[in-house]
């Protein structure tokens, strides 16, 4: 699906993620937080296994589903995406808008992190390992951060991606639009005189206004940038950035680990 | 954002990492909304454990409130249930909803708009 739109590559990473992830999470955002509230059960467990009276951060929150899970934890929410933590904010959740790179947070404060399916829209290894090693430098000595990516190995899932295919790739978001309705026609009675047969002209307006309405309704397809995790690519990126691996496996489609700070 | 935030946020500009001047940050032009929560003195407890108290002074003092005690509260004044009801009160509902948050070693200033602080820079500062 993907090989019908090719990525610009003349940008540099950083304009990459402006233009295939953040414009994107901003344009689909609306659409993306209503399909966003079912809570993993390894997140969900992760949290479950916090101290009572944690203070953690959730990179990259998207529309904050997971602030709030527990409410003897203290949790802030931060992602790039403006449109995302609007609807957090809306949702009730503390939240703000800021990059995964430059966290707004004083360093080693943290008890926990969590930055579910966001590090993968970094787009070269330093980046993504640059985004844990900020995660990191926010958390006490032995805090730790639950991470999250989508894997190459899905072949059984809707996108089949497997091992040996290109690990950068641009998934499509088909964005649903309302459409308009169509003009009705006047319904006409038994003993109503009959119209006019319409002119040639008439029939051809009435044509074009038909394909234009079926062109507005056409759904749009966003292109967002992932890079597929190989099965132990996270814990090396975790560990180049100085982080220790204490568990990790496999979840629907996605590598998940617990890195722990030293 | 909720006051207990200002405790956990910082300039985001690299180079103000190192320096303590870019903590907390200085709030000027705020408007303020209470909202109440349930209170639940076990949490105020242990967020009293997690915070900056110096820090959370400084806040309290640029949003007009100077009543804070200027060492953090411990031992027998933690079974004061008032002392505790305060707090809940300034940490938990008292809610930033428009304002500004300047660095106080780059100078940068940072907005809270519709109660959601932006920390995106602009590029030739990222
Ligand atoms: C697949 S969504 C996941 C959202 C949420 N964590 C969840 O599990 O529902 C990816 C999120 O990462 C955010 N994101 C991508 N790049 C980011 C960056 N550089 N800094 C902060 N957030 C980023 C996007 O805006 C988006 O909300
Ligand atoms: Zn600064």
């Amino acid at each position: 699906m993907s090989e019908d739109f090719t990525m610009d590559e003349s940008l540099d990473p950083a304009q990459r993620e402006l233009t295939y992830v953040h414009k994107v999470y901003n344009e689909i955002a609306e659409h993306f937080s209503d399909t966003r509230y079912k809570p993993w059960p390894v997140v969900t467990s992760f949290l479950q296994s916090r101290t009572s009276g944690s203070v953690g951060i959730d990179v990259g929150c998207g529309n904050g589903k997971y602030l709030g899970l527990r409410e003897d934890l203290y949790m802030i929410g931060s992602d790039r995406s403006s449109g995302l933590i609007g609807c957090a904010k809306d949702l009730g959740k503390e939240v703000m808008v800021s990059d995964g790179l430059s966290l707004p947070h004083p360093n080693n404060r943290f008890d926990f992190a969590i930055s579910i399916a966001v590090i993968h829209h970094f787009s070269t290894p330093e980046r993504r390992t640059q985004a844990i090693a900020e995660i990191l430098s926010k958390l006490r000595s032995g805090g730790e951060v639950l991470l999250y990516v989508w894997a190459l190995e899905q072949e059984k899932s809707r996108r089949g991606y497997k091992e040996g295919d290109p690990q950068d790739v641009l998934v499509p978001w088909v964005l649903q639009k309302k459409v308009p309705k169509r003009v009705k026609q006047v319904q006409r009675r038994k003993g109503d005189p009959k119209p006019e047969p319409k002119t040639e002209e008439q029939l051809r307006i009435e044509a074009e206004e038909e394909e234009k309405r079926k062109e507005a309704a056409k759904d749009e397809t966003k292109f967002r940038y992932y890079h597929l995790y190989q099965k132990g690519e996270l814990e090396q990126n975790a560990e180049a950035a100085g982080g220790i691996v204490v568990s990790g496996g496999y979840e629907r489609d996605n590598w998940y680990a617990i890195i722990r700070k030293p | 954002m909720k006051f207990l935030t200002t405790n956990f946020v910082k300039c985001s500009i690299k180079t103000c990492d190192a320096t303590t001047e870019s903590f907390p940050l200085k709030y000027t032009n705020c408007e303020l909304i209470q909202s109440s929560q349930d209170f639940n003195p076990d949490f105020i407890l242990s967020m009293l454990d997690r915070l900056d108290w110096s820090a959370l002074v400084k806040v309290a003092q640029d949003l007009g409130n100077s009543a804070l005690p200027p060492v953090k509260p411990e031992g027998e004044m933690l079974n004061d249930v008032n002392l505790l009801q305060d707090l809940h009160t300034l940490l938990l509902e008292t809610c930033i909803t428009e304002g500004e948050m300047t660095c106080q070693h780059c100078g940068h200033i940072y907005y809270i708009k519709n109660s959601i602080p932006n920390f995106l820079l602009p590029p030739h500062l990222a």
